[in-house]
C-alpha cells in the first residue's frame, strides 16, 4: 500500500478514490442540471441574445442586421428621451428606494413598541402589498384626482392648496413615491421579523450602560438588522432600476387615455415625460416602435448598471454589515 | 494535467459560448420569406379553418362576427376561428414567432410599412391579379395607406375619418346656430361657450385644446392647416412647412386663453375617452375633434344628446381646405404563416370588397365604407351627422399619416414636443420644430441603418 502510493507520488488519489470522486461530481451534476438548463435557458441565452441583437438593426419581423455600435451612439449621443429616462429612474432609485426604506423601518420599529394589537396592526400595515400593482394605482390615482379626488376635496375644505398630484409633472414622482411608502408592507414584514430576531441581552447590557434610544439604536439594533436593510436596499434599487408598471398605469389613467388601440404619444411619461422609465422607454422603442436592435443595447446598459451598482452595494455592505465571519 | 484541464474547460465554456450565441442568432433570426405565391386559378371549393385575429371588442366585436358568420355561411367548408381583442403589439409577435395567423386586422396604417416591407403580411398582388378585384372602386388616399412603396399587402375594411362635434345646445345657448369653417372663428366660439364657476375653474370647456386629451393629436389637426410630415427625400419636413408651426401658434394661444393648470385640472375630472362619462358625451365640452365612430357611441350612450357634426376648422389662410380631414382606417391582410392562405384570401376579399359585408359592417360600428360601391349603397345607414364624415372621406384634401418602415416613432416625436409646448417649455417654437426634425431624421436613420 504503501509504495503503491509512493509509485504514485505524494497527494495522488488511487483510481478508485478518483472513480468514486468522479461518480460524486456526476451525481451533484445530475442533481445540478435542472437548475443548470433553467439558467442556461432563460438567463445565460436571452442575455448573450441581448448582447448580439445589441449590435444589429432588428425590427422583429425581419432577420437581424449587424450594424456595429450605431446602437450604442445613437443612444448616448441622439436619443433625447433616454436622458429623461435615465433622470426619472435615477431620481427613483435615490428617493424611491431610500424613502420606502426609512419608511419601512419606521412602521416596523412602531409595531414592535405596540403593547396590544400588534396582529392587528401587522395586518394594516401589510394589506396594501397584496394589491395588484394596477388596482393601486387605479385606487391612488382616483384618490388624488386634482378635480373630483377626496384627498384634494378634504384639503380644499381644510383652505389648503389643492395640487395636481400625477397630472403635475413636479409632483408625479413624488406621487408615486407615496404610492411606494403606502405599498411598503413587504418590507415592513421583513424588518419586523429581523427587529424581533435582535438578541433581548444585547438591550439590557446597552440599558445597564446608560444608554440613550439613539445610541441603543445605533450599536445595538442597526448592526443587527443591517443585512436586511442591505438586502432590503440592493433588492429595492434593481426594482426601481425596472420600474414599470406603476409608472405606465398613473401615466395612462391620470391622462385620461386609459384604453387600448393605438394610444397617444401625448400619453408617453405623461406629465411632460416626468414619470417616462427607462424600463418604459426600453419597451416603448422594442415593442411599440420595434427598434429591437436598440432596445437591446438599454438592456445591456441596464444589466450593466444594474450589476454594477449591487456589486458596490455589496462591496460596502462588507464594511458594514456584521457578517457570518463575524469581522468587524 | 490541472493546466490541461483548466485549458479544455476555457475551450468548453468557449465552446458553449459560441454554440449559445448561434443558436442565439438563428433563434432571433426573423424570416422575409412571405410565403408562396398565388396558385394560378382559384379553388372551386373552398376548405379548411382560417384563423382570424382582430382588435375589436364589445359590440364592434358583434359586427365583426355577423360578417364572419355571413361568410362561413356562403362557404361552409370553411371555419373560421375568430380571436378578438387582439392588438398590433399582439399580432406582430405572434407572426414574429411563427404562429400561423391567417387573417389579421390592424386598426391602423402606421405600421403598414413595416408589414410590407418585412413581409409579415404577405403580398396580395397576385390574388388581387388573379382574381379581377378592381382597385379603382378604392379611394386613392386609402389605396395609398394599404400598400408600400408599390407593394400591396393589405386591403382596407373600413376607415375613421375625423371631424367637427359639437353640442347643438350649448351652442344655441351662447347664440350660434352653425359650426365654425376657421380657426379664428372656433377660437373665438371655444372661449365665448366657456363656462367658469365663481372661483374661475372651468366648468364647461368650449374646446379642450390641449395635445393628449382624447382625439386631440398633431396628426389629426394637420389636414385643416395643410401641414406636410416629409420631404420629397423622405426626411422630415415639420421644421420647414409652416402650416406646423401655424398648428402650434393656434393651439398655444387657445390653451393660454383658459391657462394649461386650469385645463389640467379640468381634464383630469372628465371621464375615460372610451366610456359613457365621456366629457362631450356628458355636455361638458362644447365643441371636440373626433372619427365617425362617436356616432355609434353617442347613440348607444348618450342618445338624447343633441349634437351635430361638421368638416373640422381649417387655417384662416387656407379655407380652401374646408371639408378636408384626417383620414386613417383598419386595414387587412394575411400573416406570412397562413396555413390556408385561400381560404384566408377569401376572407379578406370578402371582408374588403363584398359591398353587403361591407355595408353591413359600417352600419353595425359607423366606420367609414372604403369602396365606392358600398358608400353609394342604398343600404348604407346614413344621417347628417354620419354624412359629414363621408363627405370627409370623399374630400380630395383629406390625407393621411404617412407610411414609414419605422412605423409612428415620428409621430410620437411630435407628441413629445407637443407636450413640452403646450407646457409653455418650448421657448423658440422654430427652433423646437428644427430640433423635431433632426431628432426624427436621427430616428429613421437609426431604423435604416446599414
Amino acid at each position: 500500500m504503501t509504495i503503491a502510493v509512493d509509485a504514485r507520488g505524494a497527494g495522488q488519489p488511487s483510481p478508485a478514490l478518483r472513480a468514486k470522486r468522479r461518480r460524486q461530481r456526476l451525481t451533484v451534476l445530475a442533481f445540478l442540471t435542472p437548475w443548470l438548463l433553467g439558467v442556461a435557458i432563460f438567463f445565460i441565452y436571452p442575455l448573450i441574445d441581448t448582447v448580439y441583437l445589441s449590435f444589429t438593426r432588428y425590427d422583429l419581423l425581419s432577420p437581424p442586421k449587424w450594424i456595429g455600435l450605431t446602437n450604442y451612439r445613437f443612444m448616448f449621443t441622439k436619443d433625447p428621451q433616454v436622458v429623461q429616462a435615465a433622470y426619472n429612474t435615477l431620481w427613483l432609485v435615490v428617493i424611491l428606494v431610500t424613502a420606502r426604506v426609512l419608511f419601512g423601518l419606521a412602521v416596523a420599529t412602531l409595531v414592535t413598541r405596540l403593547k396590544s394589537g400588534l396582529g392587528l396592526f401587522r395586518t394594516v400595515f401589510y394589506l396594501p402589498a397584496l394589491v395588484p400593482p394596477v388596482a393601486g394605482v387605479l385606487a391612488f390615482v382616483f384618490l388624488f384626482n386634482p378635480a373630483t379626488g377626496p384627498v384634494n376635496q378634504i384639503l380644499g375644505a381644510l383652505g389648503l392648496p389643492q395640487p395636481l398630484w400625477f397630472n403635475d409633472p413636479s409632483l408625479s414622482k413624488p406621487s408615486l413615491v407615496m404610492l411606494g411608502l403606502w405599498g411598503v408592507g413587504d418590507l415592513m414584514i421583513i424588518f419586523l421579523a429581523s427587529l424581533l430576531d435582535v438578541p433581548k441581552e444585547q438591550y439590557e447590557a446597552a440599558a445597564l450602560d446608560g444608554v440613550n434610544p439613539w445610541q441603543r439604536f445605533r450599536y445595538v439594533t442597526l448592526p443587527n438588522i443591517s443585512p436586511v436593510l442591505m438586502f432590503a436596499a440592493i433588492t429595492g434599487v434593481i426594482a426601481a432600476l425596472q420600474y414599470f408598471t406603476e409608472a405606465v398605469v398613473a401615466a395612462s389613467v391620470a391622462s385620461g387615455q386609459a384604453t387600448t388601440g393605438g394610444g397617444n404619444a401625448a400619453l408617453l411619461g405623461y406629465p411632460e415625460g416626468s414619470t417616462l422609465t427607462y424600463a418604459q422607454w426600453l419597451y416603448v422603442m422594442g415593442f411599440k416602435n420595434y427598434y429591437l436592435g436598440y432596445a437591446s443595447a438599454l438592456a445591456v446598459v441596464m444589466f450593466a448598471v444594474s450589476l454594477g451598482v449591487t456589486l458596490i452595494l455589496l462591496r460596502r455592505a462588507r464594511s458594514l454589515v456584521y457578517g457570518a465571519e463575524g469581522t468587524r | 494535467m490541472s493546466i490541461i484541464r483548466g485549458r479544455r474547460r476555457v475551450l468548453a465554456i468557449a465552446a458553449a459560448a459560441a454554440g449559445l450565441a448561434l443558436v442565439a442568432t438563428g433563434c432571433s433570426s426573423g424570416s422575409t420569406d412571405a410565403g408562396p405565391a398565388a396558385i394560378s386559378s382559384a379553388p372551386a371549393k373552398l376548405t379548411g379553418t382560417v384563423t382570424f385575429w382582430h382588435f375589436f371588442t364589445d359590440r364592434e366585436a358583434a359586427a365583426i362576427q355577423t360578417a364572419v358568420d355571413k361568410f362561413q355561411a356562403a362557404n361552409p367548408g370553411v371555419k373560421v376561428e375568430v380571436k378578438k381583442g387582439q392588438d398590433d403589439e399582439k399580432t406582430i409577435q405572434a407572426i414574429a414567432s411563427g404562429q400561423p395567423i391567417d387573417v389579421v386586422l390592424s386598426y391602423s396604417t402606421d405600421q403598414i410599412g413595416k408589414f410590407c416591407s418585412t413581409g409579415a403580411w404577405r403580398d396580395l398582388s397576385d390574388y388581387v391579379k388573379r382574381d379581377g378585384v378592381n382597385l379603382d372602386q378604392i379611394p386613392t388616399v386609402v389605396r395609398d395607406y394599404t400598400q408600400f412603396e408599390g407593394k400591396r399587402c393589405s386591403m382596407p375594411m373600413l376607415s375613421d375619418t375625423y371631424g367637427l362635434y359639437y353640442n347643438k345646445k350649448l351652442l344655441a345657448e351662447a347664440g350660434y346656430s352653425a359650426p365654425p369653417k376657421t380657426m379664428s372663428e372656433f377660437s373665438a366660439m371655444a372661449e365665448k361657450l366657456t363656462k367658469l364657476d365663481g372661483n374661475g375653474a372651468i366648468q364647461v370647456a368650449g374646446f379642450v385644446p390641449t395635445f393628449g386629451f382624447y382625439e386631440n393629436a398633431p396628426a389629426h389637426f394637420a389636414p385643416s392647416f395643410g401641414a406636410t410630415w416629409f420631404n420629397a427625400d423622405g426626411t422630415s419636413n415639420i421644421g420647414s412647412d409652416p402650416a406646423w408651426a401655424s398648428m402650434f401658434t393656434w393651439q398655444k394661444k387657445l390653451v393660454d386663453f383658459y391657462g394649461y393648470d386650469k385645463l389640467t385640472r379640468f381634464t383630469a375630472g372628465l371621464g375615460q375617452e372610451f366610456s359613457a362619462d365621456n366629457a362631450f358625451e356628458k355636455g361638458k365640452v362644447a365643441m371636440m375633434i373626433d372619427g365617425e365612430y362617436r356616432n355609434a357611441f353617442i347613440k348607444a350612450e348618450a342618445p338624447n344628446l343633441e349634437y351635430g357634426t361638421a368638416p373640422f376648422p381649417t387655417d384662416d389662410a387656407k379655407p380652401d381646405l374646408y371639408g378636408a380631414g384626417y383620414v386613417t382606417g383598419n386595414v387587412i391582410g394575411i400573416g406570412r404563416g397562413s396555413q390556408n392562405p385561400e381560404a384566408a384570401w377569401a376572407l379578406v376579399k370578402y371582408l374588403s370588397t363584398d359591398t353587403d359585408s361591407v355595408v353591413s359592417v359600417a352600419n353595425g360600428i359607423k366606420n367609414v365604407p372604403t369602396t365606392t360601391p358600398a358608400l353609394t349603397s342604398p343600404a348604407l345607414e346614413k344621417d347628417a351627422n354620419y354624412q359629414t364624415f363621408l363627405d370627409v372621406f370623399a374630400n380630395a384634401n383629406s390625407t393621411t399619416t404617412p407610411t414609414t418602415a419605422s412605423g409612428k416613432a415620428y409621430q410620437d416625436t411630435l407628441g413629445t414636443f407637443a407636450q413640452n409646448w403646450q407646457a409653455g417649455k418650448v421657448p423658440d417654437l422654430a427652433a423646437g420644430l428644427k430640433t423635431v426634425d433632426q431628432q426624427i431624421n436621427d430616428q429613421l436613420a437609426l431604423g435604416s441603418a446599414p
